[in-house]
């Protein structure tokens, strides 16, 4: 028997709601209240066993299969999730929650610090992907919901998913973790390092304090788009796509035009994400995300964050990521065997890198449903 | 267990119920599937090939994707009673240092493989001047999977110089199992069960 959730509040789309909390925050801080944006797809069934967590990843929200209400496009992952799809609101009660430090309804530097009754701005607390995590339970126990039957995340999501299962290895029945890593590398650091700095170049960006400014630090905000947008593609993806194709012109202008169509499209990528995205959350969760290593609180040793658990785990990675390439999923597969867990894996190919998650993946979605309905689901 | 493959059905029969089995090369999980489904066995797999491991995972079988030659190390030591190896040993490009990891990790350990010296391969080495291909060995020179060919006699005497003890042996021509009696000119496959 489905519950009737009809009336319930805390179930559907385009939810808030703001909790007491507190998030014990990895920063030693004690967060609260805490907000909450989330949307919930299907019906919790009777002995509610039926509740999937979808995470985002760094610049995602809470729309996974419903309509963004800013720029009015479909939701970020309907390729995996709705009517028909592997994650299907007909058998599974969906949730996907906007990150902590996010600016699509949750607690991050835009919300208003009850104290002053200012933005947060930059007093707003360095959180991380754990905390993010801690943060998202709050709101579970809140729907009542105390098991997970799988936390599903690409990316920024894998992280969360693989923090889930270490975290509350008794809450999560399985996790699927795609595209993403245990830990943030150097060179993936020193990629939002340089989007960092474009933000905090900007002089419109005021020390952070750009609310209700005229002035928003859009120029910086862009550049760090572009440059982490390459880290989504691949070198064959880019030159499949665009190869040194001119844009809407026959010859080179000896100017710093956008001559290039790769040119033109990084540009409007970076204009276009401006339009829904806060500088300020941009740094506060590259940083979450830098700070970002499964395996440091427990002396290196990976295989420790899983030690006796009895989650199933099902990673995929595909062979042109080179931000969180196949090596990365190996290590966390090379942890989860150590310690003894099922664990799944497997690559797959696909030219477009770290975005191939995003696009049409006909075999990833395969696994994906074959793992969920080989869990009962 | 109808239907398994006849290694596999061997090898299935002579498991103990709730082991901890690794089948490494375990291709789209028969076996391990057979093993759950029968002796309620929750086996862990590896697999070279991604459709193979797709295939496996929608089974609802634990596999990950890896290479015997090179990924095997990242097991710890006895942390299965039995690693099985079947009809993958002579495509390892290491054949020796897989069998010692498979040892490491496995207390026992099962090995299949085809007969390189089975009387049909010799008749077709000694007659017709050309690399066999039979049905067990259906590719040709070049483009064989197969790079590392090994005889009943072959294997014997390299698990002894190991140091390796033989704890069961299984021969068959076709789907019958058959005795140890020149094993080596008749059998088409053998499967070993080996301990440290």
């Amino acid at each position: 028997m489905a519950q009737n959730m009809g009336e319930d509040g805390r179930f559907g789309l385009d939810r808030r709601t703001k909790l007491l909390g507190p998030v014990r925050l990895d920063s030693g801080v004690q967060f609260a209240p805490v907000e909450f944006a989330y949307e919930t797809y299907g019906e919790l069934n009777g002995d509610k066993s039926n509740a999937i967590l979808i995470c985002h990843a760094l610049t995602g929200d809470q729309y996974v299969a419903s309509t963004h209400p800013r720029t009015g496009k479909p939701g970020w992952w309907t390729r995996l999730v709705g009517e028909g799809k592997p994650v299907d609101p007909a058998r599974h009660c969906i949730i996907c929650i906007n990150v902590l430090g996010s600016c699509m309804g949750s607690s991050g530097p835009a919300s208003f610090d009850p104290g002053t009754g200012e933005p947060y701005a930059m007093e707003f607390p360095v959180i991380t992907i754990a905390d993010m995590v801690r943060a998202q339970a709050i709101l579970l126990d809140h729907l009542g919901i105390e098991r997970l039957a799988c936390v599903i995340g690409g990316s920024m999501g894998g992280m969360q998913a693989l923090t889930w299962a270490s975290l509350f290895p008794d809450r999560v029945q399985s996790a699927i973790v795609i595209a993403s890593t245990a830990r943030h590398s150097a060179q993936n650091i020193a990629f939002h390092e340089v989007g960092r700095q474009a933000i905090m170049a900007d002089p419109h960006w005021q020390g952070g304090n750009y609310y209700g400014s005229v002035d928003q630090p859009d120029a910086g905000l862009a550049v760090a788009r572009m440059a982490a947008h390459i880290t989504y593609l691949s070198e064959e993806g880019l030159t499949q796509k665009f190869g040194r194709q001119l844009q809407d012109r026959e010859t080179k202008t000896f100017g710093f035009d956008a001559d290039f169509q790769v040119e033109s499209y990084l540009r409007h990528q970076g204009l276009s994400f401006v339009e829904r995205f806060d500088a300020n959350s941009y740094l506060y969760i590259t940083r979450a995300m830098d700070y970002y290593d499964l395996a440091e609180e427990h002396g290196g040793a990976l295989a420790k964050a899983f030690q006796g658990t009895r989650t199933r785990f099902c990673l995929v990675s595909f062979d042109s990521d080179w931000l969180y390439p196949t090596i990365e999923s190996k290590r966390v597969v090379q942890a989860l065997n150590a310690a003894g867990a099922a664990a799944s894996f497997v690559e797959l190919s696909s030219p477009f890198g770290h975005d191939a998650f995003l696009l049409e993946a006909p075999e990833m979605n395969r696994i994906v449903d074959g793992f969920l309905k080989a869990g009962g689901l | 267990m109808n239907g398994l493959r006849p290694d596999l059905a061997a090898i299935a029969a002579h498991v103990r119920e709730g082991a901890r089995v690794l089948d490494v090369g375990c291709g789209d999980g028969a076996l391990m599937a057979a093993l759950r489904d029968q002796k309620g066995i929750d086996a862990r797999g590896m697999e070279l090939d991604a459709t193979n491991v797709a295939n496996a995972v929608t089974r609802g079988l634990a596999v990950v994707q890896g290479d015997a030659d090179t990924d095997l190390a990242d097991y710890p030591d006895n942390s299965f009673d039995y690693a099985i190896l079947s009809q993958t040993l002579q495509t390892t490009r290491r054949p020796d240092l897989v069998l010692d990891q498979l040892l490491r990790i496995g207390k026992q350990a099962f090995v299949s493989f085809p007969n390189f010296a089975q009387w049909k391969i010799r008749f077709a080495h000694m007659f017709g001047g050309r690399m066999p291909v039979t049905k067990q060995l259906p590719h040709r020179w070049y483009d064989t999977p197969n790079i590392h060919h090994v005889t009943i006699d072959d294997f014997k005497s390299f698990v002894k110089e190991r140091g390796y003890t033989i704890e069961g042996e299984w021969y068959l021509t076709g789907e019958k199992q058959r005795g140890a009696a020149m094993a080596n000119l008749l059998a088409e496959h053998a499967v070993f069960l080996l301990r440290r």
